[in-house]
């Protein structure tokens, strides 16, 4: 396994340019910009005007993510997103950065015209980035299950689990999150903390979120998962913890928070004070992006229903939960763990197949959503304090 | 000795859970005697494995995942018509209990 050495020591699985827009206004430029460079080039953005703290920090960790190998911002020219900032901070850290407006360019064409060569020039200026070798234990993973059904909690989840273990014990980061879907199970995990004042924070963080879902109404729980067989919140809670396998929980962050050695993290995704911007996740991708933008070089994703996202940035493989759906979307799938209950394989075999298909896709090779091109982003507002010194291990 | 169809995930539970879809008016054998499904229900969905009386937690990864809503009999289908949510309310469009796909 090699990776592409950045200034701040992590290491890339990939070396795309990401082209970012910086509000919705210029979402159609940027996309354009892309088009033809689909394979060196990731669309990512964020569509709001108004100024928050959160979506910039977010663009800055996703613009020097280990897997970004160079930079064009896209801003129509009014919006209140800092793009000095943005394109300060990312070349600091030695990336190539091009910064576009649209109502400086002179319009759609010219700046389109005008991103498509600066794709092309940053592209062939980090072609030839240097590649050095790179360990399983330098690796961050994070996990989400979508499209869940009642399969989702009996075969995918304890799989990733068992993979989790695996990588855990090799000095690996893992990450698994939504705390709005762990919900009942915030007693099983404190008593995996680390520390007795972890498992305080762990239990706080799932209490805000069941507070913050209540005052939204209805918690994270879709049609479809009921009539995949699923009946409660905290049944799916439970399936869905069953993705963080058995090691000790090391620590609490927040999207954005960059764990700070290897072990296992949970990602508290829901926003802290009152209830601002609605859902903290409106959907599967909001939670691979606040990953990546945490670190994580790919994301397991497990699939009872059906998913078929990708990411863009960090590659997504996904984890057929059930055997049914897996002969019908097995274009889309890498790993049927369906077959857990179809054929009566061991969760550890199935654990193991998912454990190599990370390190080959670590060591280059595209998965499922890759090769169809999936590249998926998704960025809203939100706001969060700081976690807490006990948060961390020391 | 159960049906090879159903998965008993904690010895603690009182729901079965589906290994593969069972057809409306098959027989499960349960530990405590036989039922006949009279609908179809699919993969991953839940029955009783025992009688359920209202109020009484449902189980299953040997956790509570909701409380029964009605007298639910050995065999019959343990979902959003018989269970709430000890937490946030389910939401769930109509008549997804009989819509079973595959």
């Amino acid at each position: 396994m090699k990776g592409y050495l950045r200034s701040d020591g992590r290491k890339g699985i990939r070396n795309v340019v990401a082209v970012a827009y910086l509000v919705e206004c210029a979402h159609h430029v940027a996309r354009e910009i892309v088009a033809p460079h689909r394979d060196t080039a990731h669309l990512i953005g964020f569509p709001g005007c108004f100024p928050n703290d959160y979506a910039q920090h977010m663009m800055e960790r996703l613009c020097t993510h280990p897997n970004v190998g160079g930079v064009v911002l896209v801003s129509l020219g009014c919006e209140s997103f800092d793009r000095n900032a943005l394109a300060e901070t990312i070349r600091a850290t030695g990336r190539p950065v091009e910064v576009l407006v649209i109502q400086r360019e002179g319009g759609t064409r010219a700046t389109i015209e005008a991103g498509r060569a600066a794709v092309t020039r940053i592209a062939g200026e980090i072609a030839d980035a240097p590649m050095v070798p790179m360990d399983l234990s330098e690796l961050v993973v994070g996990t989400v299950c979508g499209g869940s059904d009642g399969t989702s909690g009996i075969s995918g989840n304890p799989a990733v689990g068992r993979c989790f273990d695996r990588l855990v014990e090799a000095g690996a980061t893992c990450i698994f999150e939504e705390t709005g879907e762990l919900i009942g199970c915030e007693g099983i995990m404190a008593a995996r903390a680390a520390t007795p004042e972890l498992a305080e924070e762990i239990r706080a963080s799932v209490d805000k979120a069941a507070a913050y879902y209540a005052t939204l109404g209805f918690g994270s729980f879709a049609a479809g998962n009921a009539e995949g067989g699923l009946t409660t919140i905290e049944e799916k809670s439970l399936g869905a913890y069953a993705k963080s396998g058995q090691s000790e929980i090391s620590g609490l962050i927040k999207p954005g928070d960059i764990p700070p050695r290897g072990g296992l993290y949970l990602m508290d995704v829901v926003p802290d004070g009152e209830v601002r911007y609605g859902f903290p996740n409106i959907s599967d991708n909001a939670e691979i992006v606040e990953m990546m933008a945490s670190g994580a070089h790919m994301t397991l994703f497990v699939t009872g229903r059906g998913s078929v996202v990708g990411s863009a940035l960090a590659p997504v493989i996904k984890i057929a939960a059930n055997p049914h759906m897996y002969e019908r979307l097995r274009d889309d799938m890498d790993i049927n763990a369906g077959r857990i209950l179809s054929e009566g394989a061991s969760v550890e075999e199935v654990g193991s197949e998912i454990l190599d298909i990370v390190a080959r896709v670590a060591a280059g090779e595209r998965t499922k959503s890759e090769e169809l091109g999936h590249t998926e982003f998704i960025l809203t507002y939100k706001s969060f304090e700081p976690i807490g010194p006990a948060c961390l291990p020391v | 000795m159960t049906d090879p169809r159903l998965l008993l995930l904690s010895p603690d539970d009182n729901v079965f859970v589906l290994r593969a879809a069972i057809e409306a008016g098959e027989t499960v054998t349960l530990e405590t005697g036989t039922a006949t499904l009279p609908a179809r229900l699919g993969m991953g969905h839940k029955i009783a494995r025992r009688a359920i009386a209202p109020g009484e937690k449902i189980v299953k990864y040997g956790a509570p995942i909701g409380t029964a809503t009605a007298k639910i009999a050995p065999g019959a289908h343990v979902h959003v018509h018989n269970v709430k949510s000890d937490h946030t309310p389910t939401y769930a469009l109509a008549a997804t209990s009989e819509e079973v796909p595959r």
